[in-house]
């Protein structure tokens, strides 16, 4: 089950998911990228189907790219996770995305924000949230060591505390993670925690 | 003896297997006896788990510095039959580009023609090459448009475009993975084994011809769902070309000659003194 989890800081928001593509006993992949890039403001880490996942995460995408297109300005953050459940909650009952989310972004006006949007389209406003097995681990560390006002090297601190946590507590630990961030500057990837890297394995 | 049981859809039957002797059979629910097996249902589902293709094959590619190493098995298997032992696998989209063949032999011939013709299309219509990663994201978008609707369908694309070798894995389940190894198939996990261990980047045609080989026969050794003879090819900068095509059982003896066993004890005739 593939853990995704994510927090608001002073003026950024961190995504953080595992990387691996996993098919019941075989890891195909330990380097797949599940945080998609939305806009230049705005990240979506996504959990769930292989298909669903990457699917549906493409159509946010490209509609929230449409709709700058069109209008001529960006979807604000709130506008996109209402969008994003609204998708979710019409195709509920006849042909169901099977995605969890967490997106994050940064509004001028508003400031960065995080919404959870599960499953079966429930959406909320949130300042940390995650999904998976690894949520059992990340929410209870976050909930102990998490105060609002985190500058970027606190957060990064506690984000590596849950990773460590659930590589060490999770029977099936992926190995590797991505972290990506978005404030002011703009969204962009943060950093890798690989514990394998992907390739050839007996390097020279 | 089982009776079928339908007091649910009648609210004013009466209780469920209540029968007095006043009432006799006029008031009983109805209801008709069934077959007495002992398991009703579990023989529909059994029947169709045999038939249904469990993706018992074992088919990998690698890129590496020369381009794409492509290799399958060839058997084909119906629960515990063996159907054939000589399918074709890699499935040839254009002469440039390979498909491997993993799940539904039909599911998998079908769409590949499919998308070799919608290539040729993008083709024509483009004045250029299709790339991979386009033709790999073209079947993928139409496998997930049939997704829950029964394909099978686990393959993986493999080619050579502007941007040099390019391999993709897609599925049936709408699933679409960019990268350097991939073995897709019940005799997989025992090809990932000998592939990973063996794998450089800097191989050459032969070795990664012979790492290819080396790994279907493994697989074909312990998967029982595998089998029939190991076809490698090789995917280049002008095309694919197809290298060997070695009987799993004759590799086996060549990879593990029969060596004469000593005898430790030898009947003789005892002479007679």
């Amino acid at each position: 089950m593939e853990s995704v989890f994510g927090l608001v800081g002073k003026d950024f928001a961190i995504v953080v998911a595992d990387s691996s593509a996993v098919h019941s006993i075989l890891v195909h992949k330990t380097n797949e990228d599940k945080i998609m890039l939305l806009d230049s403001h705005k990240i979506m880490g996504a959990s769930g189907e292989t298909g669903d996942r990457a699917q549906f995460t493409e159509y946010i995408q490209k509609n929230v790219a449409l709709y700058q297109f069109r209008n001529g300005i960006p979807l604000t953050t709130a506008a996109t996770a209402n969008f994003t459940r609204g998708e979710l909650a019409t195709a509920l009952r006849k042909n169901p995305y099977q995605v969890n989310i967490i997106l994050a972004g940064y509004d001028k006006e508003t400031g960065p924000s995080l919404y959870y949007i599960d499953y079966i389209a429930s959406l909320h406003k949130l300042e940390k949230a995650a999904f998976g097995y690894g949520s059992y681990f990340a929410l209870s560390m976050m909930d102990r060591h998490y105060r609002r006002d985190m500058t970027v090297e606190e957060a990064i601190e506690l984000v590596d505390k849950c990773i460590v946590e659930i590589r060490s507590r999770l029977v099936v630990a992926p190995p590797n993670f991505v972290i990506k961030i978005v404030d002011k500057e703009g969204a962009r990837e943060y950093a890798w925690r690989q514990s394998i890297k992907d390739g050839s394995v007996l390097e020279a | 003896m089982m009776k079928i049981d339908f007091s649910g859809l009648d609210p004013s039957a009466p209780i469920k297997g209540r029968t007095d002797e006043l009432c006799g059979d006029i008031l009983a629910t109805p209801s008709f006896a069934l077959p007495t097996t002992h398991d009703f249902d579990g023989f529909q589902k059994a029947a169709v788990q045999m038939v249904k293709p469990a993706k018992g094959t074992t088919t990998l590619a690698f890129i590496f510095k020369e381009g794409v190493m492509v290799a399958a098995d060839s058997r084909a298997s119906m629960g515990g039959y063996i159907s054939s032992q000589s399918v074709k696998k890699i499935i040839e989209i254009n002469p440039y580009m390979l498909g491997t063949m993993a799940g539904g032999a039909a599911d998998c011939q079908f769409w590949h023609r499919n998308l070799g013709i919608k290539c040729r299309l993008h083709e024509l219509a483009n004045k250029r090459r299709i790339s991979v990663a386009g033709a790999s994201k073209m079947l993928s978008n139409i496998l997930y448009s049939y997704r829950g609707m029964g394909l099978s369908v686990g393959t993986m694309i493999a080619g050579w475009d502007e941007k040099g070798p390019g391999l993709y894995y897609v599925d049936s389940e709408g699933g679409r993975l960019k990268g350097t190894r991939f073995s897709v198939g019940s005799g997989s996990p025992y090809a990932y084994g000998v592939l990973d261990s063996g794998y450089r980047f800097d191989l050459s045609v032969e070795e990664a011809a012979e790492l290819a080989r080396r790994a279907i026969y493994h697989a074909t050794f312990r998967d029982g769902a595998s089998g029939g003879v190991a076809s490698v090819y090789h995917v280049g900068p002008n095309g694919w070309k197809k290298l060997s095509g070695d009987d799993v059982g004759e590799l086996h003896y060549m990879y593990y000659p029969v060596e004469p066993t000593t005898v430790e004890q030898e009947m003789t005739e005892v002479s007679v003194a």
